[in-house]
């Protein structure tokens, strides 16, 4: 109790100063977090509709179990709503699976490459006796999820080769890397979509149409890929010459040399920076929404147009962030541990 | 190609180095080098910093291209072709001053990585050429630590069974005790020492002269980017002639 009272006196009232802005603080508190309590959980309503909830004073939980199908699976048919279902608990299963740096073995690499096709195998349909669904009618969470998973898989290899291309000896390759990074990077990834939707199928040759999906998802890894070539070459540059040398002086050629020596030092420099740049690409693939693409936010605002729900923003729009912020948190999570296994290795 | 190996072979010139120059951008660091090394001879290059005599190691395996003139190693030329350069490499270790392990791998994987990927050599295999050259630089006890974890005389043995798992007919050694600690230089002048006695093709640069007068058949000093003397042990450091020979003793010797 004694030194409970002496931490206050010691952080919180030493000084005339310290003591307002504590005063000032806490004052603050008193006013704000009371009433947003009683409107979050006291009287707010969770299962109800939302007649009721316009005649209640706090929040309208229920729009999210009212309109959860929409939101999460957009139009996607309701009865073969169990194909995206299973495929978004295969992804994360196998993002779980993934975590544990032991069973980070060769059929890890096989497991991907067949559950990212399983995936788009089940939510397209058309096989084995599954109803086809249009992609068209891809939305919400797994649209979202389908483009950042892909975007990103495929955006960090690419990325890795751009980086590399850009310190290449050979000018050509070097000429060409720098024109597509700062290029790319000199543009928005809005215009970026816009093209991809509107200018792209312009040089396609009549009757020839690329799936709006796939357009927007090249679009993205292009535009990720960019970024991450920056970052990894900072990586690169952070290795150092005697690296290459003692590679080099065992008879290791320039792809072995990458590949064993200099980029799993690099890619583990890059661990916190590229872990940013996939993080904020997670978030970007929202844009989609500028080409008409429905994806977890765009799906969320149709089910607001609804009469029943007007006015409950609000809670719709947390409910979607808390989807958001526990992939992210997922994401930083994951790479602080990467990190710190590895940093018991170097 | 085969003819020359066999020429080599009889000849017993292992390295033949033939009017080589060499410059970075417009400073001429090597002038008219002319060296042969026969197999399983050992010599020990010294000189003041800026002399050109690492320049004049590395040349040899090719981590520096030099302009004119010719190098010879074993019969193959050293020139840009990308196969005969990683070739070359294979053969010849090389063994630096700051050691240079692969801070992200253990000391057996620093040690089977050359084996297996350039040699093709099986896992198994390779571990078992790896522990026997640990246990011969007396540090197989470590084969599971990383690098990080293994003191500075500890590195360069490492570093040294990294080459000798490659099986090379040459090592080349730039400096391998100037960045140890006093008290570790005599266990790596040990093991180098064992491995002159078995009868290893070496080229040493460093001012190690204890190690030049026990177990260089050669010593060459160099300055200005060239040989400027060359003699056995003996008459190097009691009767140098060349008077820039005798300054440097003079300045290293004390």
């Amino acid at each position: 109790m004694i030194s409970l009272i002496g931490w206050v006196k010691a952080n919180l009232f030493n000084g005339v100063f310290n003591s307002i802005l504590t005063l000032v603080t806490l004052y603050l508190l008193w006013k704000s977090v009371p009433p947003l309590m009683r409107w979050a959980f006291v009287e707010s309503l969770w299962l109800s509709t939302g007649q009721e909830c316009h005649a209640a004073g706090g929040a309208c939980w229920s729009i999210i179990p009212g309109n959860i199908r929409f939101m999460l699976f957009g139009f996607y048919p309701a009865d073969q709503q169990w194909r995206p279902l299973a495929a978004m608990a295969f992804l994360i299963g196998l993002l779980f699976y993934r975590r544990d740096r032991r069973h980070w073995k060769k059929f890890l690499a096989y497991a991907w490459i067949v559950g990212l096709f399983g995936m788009g195998l089940r939510m397209r349909g058309g096989l084995l006796g599954l109803t086809p669904v249009e992609s068209t009618q891809w939305c919400g969470l797994p649209l979202t999820l389908v483009l950042s998973v892909f975007g990103l898989t495929a955006a960090y290899p690419l990325g890795v080769v751009l980086a590399l291309g850009r310190r290449s000896k050979m000018p050509a390759i070097k000429t060409l890397c720098i024109i597509y990074i700062e290029m790319i990077r000199g543009v928005p990834l809005i215009s970026l979509l816009f093209m991809s939707s509107v200018v792209f199928p312009l040089f396609l040759p009549e009757g020839i149409t690329v799936n709006k999906i796939l357009r927007a998802q090249v679009a993205i890894i292009l535009f990720t890929a960019a970024y991450i070539a920056e970052v990894v070459r900072g990586g690169l540059q952070g290795i150092s010459r005697g690296q290459y040398e003692a590679a080099e002086s065992l008879g290791l050629n320039y792809y072995l040399t990458m590949r064993l020596i200099v980029l799993p030092q690099a890619l583990k420099i890059v661990i916190p920076p590229s872990v940013s740049i996939l993080i904020s690409a997670f978030k970007d693939t929202s844009l989609v929404v500028i080409i008409a693409l429905f994806d977890l936010l765009r799906t969320t605002q149709t089910a607001l147009n609804d009469p029943q729900w007007m006015g409950f923003s609000a809670e719709a729009y947390i409910f979607i962030a808390l989807i958001y912020f526990l992939c992210c948190y997922f994401m930083s999570n994951y790479s602080r541990r990467l990190e710190k296994e590895l940093d018991r290795i170097l | 190609m085969t003819s020359k190996k066999e020429e080599s072979a009889t000849t017993g010139i292992i390295i033949e180095i033939i009017g080589m120059h060499k410059w970075f951008g417009d400073f001429h660091v090597l002038k008219d080098i002319n060296l042969n090394v026969r197999r399983q001879e050992r010599i020990v290059i010294c000189g003041p910093s800026g002399s050109g005599k690492s320049t004049l190691i590395r040349c040899i395996n090719r981590l520096e291209e030099h302009q004119r003139g010719r190098i010879i190693v074993d019969g193959i030329e050293s020139t840009n072709d990308l196969k005969n350069m990683e070739k070359t490499r294979a053969e010849v270790g090389m063994v630096f001053q700051h050691f240079i392990l692969f801070p992200h791998l253990t000391i057996l994987e620093n040690l089977t990585l050359g084996p297996i990927w350039v040699r093709q050599v099986p896992k198994a295999k390779a571990e078992e050429t790896a522990i026997y050259f640990l246990e011969k630089v007396h540090i197989a006890e470590q084969a599971l630590k990383y690098p990080g974890q293994l003191s500075g005389g500890q590195q360069q043995r490492v570093a040294i069974a990294r080459s000798l798992c490659m099986r090379p007919n040459v090592m080349l050694f730039d400096e391998p005790t100037s960045a140890l600690d006093p008290e570790m230089v005599k266990e790596v002048l040990d093991v180098m020492i064992d491995l002159a006695e078995e009868g290893m093709t070496m080229i040493v640069v460093s001012h190690e002269m204890g190690f030049a007068k026990s177990v260089a058949h050669r010593v060459l000093f160099m300055d200005f980017g060239q040989i400027l003397e060359e003699n056995t042990p003996q008459e190097f450091f009691e009767n140098p002639q060349h008077e820039r020979t005798q300054l440097f003793l003079s300045q290293i010797l004390h």
